[in-house]
């Protein structure tokens, strides 16, 4: 069970290394970091600051992109080649395919991040000549970031198992994009009255809470993290990848394919 | 014990945008597969063939009924390693190699990594792609694929092959690799199972056959006996380009090509025709009865269940 699992992240890691659009993005990234170099020599006595807050915000918009971009044709471009077939027609169970992919994937994504995180450490030594012992806080914002990863990985495997790649786009860039504003959603749901409190607090709970993974400004401002946010940053992030993993197995494993 | 055993199987679709109007793709399907045979599932386009493969394989689920393969619930995972499929137009992993897709495959069936190499060299060899290293598959033809496709059916000699359409997209010399391919699993001692609306594959290949028609079997049996029902009539050839008129006057059929005339006759008065060649001092050639071909039965059955369908409208 557990090689065939692994031998479905390998070659997921494998398909998704050689796809071509995957370079174009992260050159695209590392491009991005580049700027930040140009926008940080102009930006007097903040160049630190900029450099980590565009190379860092590059990582994970590009990060999110790719995961949404290769995520939501996982299951469903696998059922439309009918690819799938050789697969399921051999002992392997809809779960452990689900699974596979999931890790091949997110594995994909860590190998990216580690890349472009590369090009943020060059850009930053670049402009600051040296690291100091505060740039060690990069590593947590990045680890932040592939915790953000792991939850849009599961969100675009979940709306791949029951619909189109386009769909399945708009829906996991939607609730990106929500789930980056969770924390207002929360507030506004604080201050309303009535049937939109019950339905702001609902949405706001629902949806997967991306500001919270965002440190990356106070990271800048060399402002230190808390043990106990990476604790419930990473308990959140495995409980919700795991729900939303759960929700694409459940629908997987009912599903003709036809 | 049968390599198959198919027990009222059966599908219903839910179509429409509210999912609430039922499709019959497959009405309950009883089938049994012999070990060690070739068996032919035959049927026009959309009559239910791949569908049965498909809940056969556990890409669909049926709406009632079970299957056994090789005696074990076909479901279960070791069934599914004793198996192979190749689905109808197959397509692969773009950015792999042959070499890495079977790999892959390999891993997935249980073959140890240290026969994985060999393997697949030797089944890209007998499918007749030996010289495919580091060439992706985006850039095979269709044809090529589709010997990829038998190539990762077979990778982990399974005793049970599947095939959908296997001559699909093959050249004349690409459909005689594969029936030969077929006739060496059978001798191997393996089942295979293939669907096709080729009925002269089916006629050359098949030890039993099945014919399926909007979802119901409409008639099984061994080649031999469904096209060995004499029609009562024979067929009498002989050197020349007269007809007689004694074979005239038996209402006989004849057809004149080049130095030869062929006619059609009641066995009946087959005693008679050779008389009249005799007396016109015509060569003869050969007498052979008329036999039904799978050709002929198969039209036959798809009239009759066309009436039957019209009478019950």
């Amino acid at each position: 069970m557990q090689s065939r699992i692994s031998h479905i992240a390998s070659n997921t890691f494998r398909e998704a290394v050689r796809d071509r659009v995957l370079y174009n993005l992260i050159a695209f990234a590392l491009l991005l970091s580049g700027a930040a170099i140009l926008v940080g020599q102009i930006s007097i006595e903040i160049e630190k600051l900029v450099v980590i807050n565009l190379g860092l915000t590059a990582v994970s918009l590009f990060g999110v992109v790719i995961a949404i971009f290769i995520g939501i044709g996982l299951v469903s471009k696998e059922i439309e080649k009918r690819t799938l077939y050789t697969v399921l027609s051999r002992p392997v169970r809809r779960w452990e395919f689900i699974i596979g992919k999931f890790f091949g994937l997110a594995g994909t994504l860590v190998v990216n991040a580690f890349f472009m995180a590369i090009g943020v450490f060059i850009a930053l030594f670049y402009v600051s000549h040296k690291f100091v012992r505060a740039d060690g806080l990069i590593l947590i914002a990045l680890y932040f970031i592939i915790l953000e990863f792991l939850i849009v990985c599961a969100l675009s495997l979940l709306f791949s198992s029951f619909s189109s790649p386009l769909l399945s786009a708009v829906f996991a860039f939607s609730l990106f994009v929500v789930g980056s504003f969770a924390e207002d959603l929360r507030n506004f749901a604080g201050m309303a009255h009535g049937i939109t409190r019950w339905l702001a607090t609902g949405a706001a709970y629902l949806v997967p809470n991306f500001s919270a993974f965002n440190v990356i400004s106070s990271i800048a401002h060399e402002q230190p993290v808390a043990g106990q946010l990476i604790l419930q940053n990473t308990l959140y992030a495995l409980f919700y990848a795991a729900m939303a993993l759960s929700g694409a197995i459940l629908i997987f494993e009912r599903r003709d394919l036809k | 014990m049968p390599a198959i055993e198919i027990l009222g199987l059966e599908k219903t679709y839910s179509i429409g945008f509210w999912r609430n109007r039922p499709k019959r793709a497959l009405f309950p399907l009883q089938l049994t597969v012999e070990d060690g045979e070739i068996f032919g599932f035959l049927g026009p386009n959309g009559a239910g063939k791949t569908t049965t493969l498909k809940l056969l394989m556990g890409l669909v689920y049926p709406t009632a009924g079970t299957a056994r393969i090789l005696g074990q619930d076909w479901t279960e995972p070791e069934v599914k390693a004793q198996i192979g499929f190749l689905p109808e137009q197959p397509y692969f992993y773009d950015y792999l190699t042959a070499h890495e897709l079977l790999n892959y495959y390999g891993q997935l069936s249980g073959v140890p990594a240290r026969e994985r190499n060999r393997r697949v060299e030797q089944v890209l060899h007998q499918v007749g792609l030996p010289d495919v290293k580091g060439l992706q598959l985006r850039k095979f033809s269709k044809g090529m694929l589709q010997r990829v496709g038998i190539a990762q059916a077979i990778l982990h000699d399974p005793k049970v092959v599947f095939f959908d359409e296997p001559m699909s997209g093959l050249d004349p010399m690409g459909r005689r690799e594969v029936r030969d391919l077929m006739e060496q699993l059978k001798h191997q001692g393996k089942t295979v199972f293939f669907s096709t609306h080729i009925l002269s594959d089916a006629e050359t290949l098949c030890d039993h056959v099945a014919i399926i028609h909007k979802g119901e079997l409409r008639g099984v049996g061994a080649v031999e006996d469904l096209t060995s029902s004499v029609q009562g009539k024979v067929e009498v050839v002989w050197q020349g380009t007269q007809i007689p008129a004694g074979i005239k006057a038996l209402g006989a059929e004849c057809h004149v090509s080049g130095e030869r005339v062929r006619a059609i006759i009641d066995e009946k008065q087959q005693d008679a025709a050779i008389d009249a060649l005799r007396r016109e001092r015509q060569k003869l050639i050969s007498i052979i009865p008329v036999r039904t071909t799978l050709e002929t039965y198969f039209v036959e059955k798809l009239r009759r269940a066309e009436t039957t369908a019209g009478k019950t409208v």
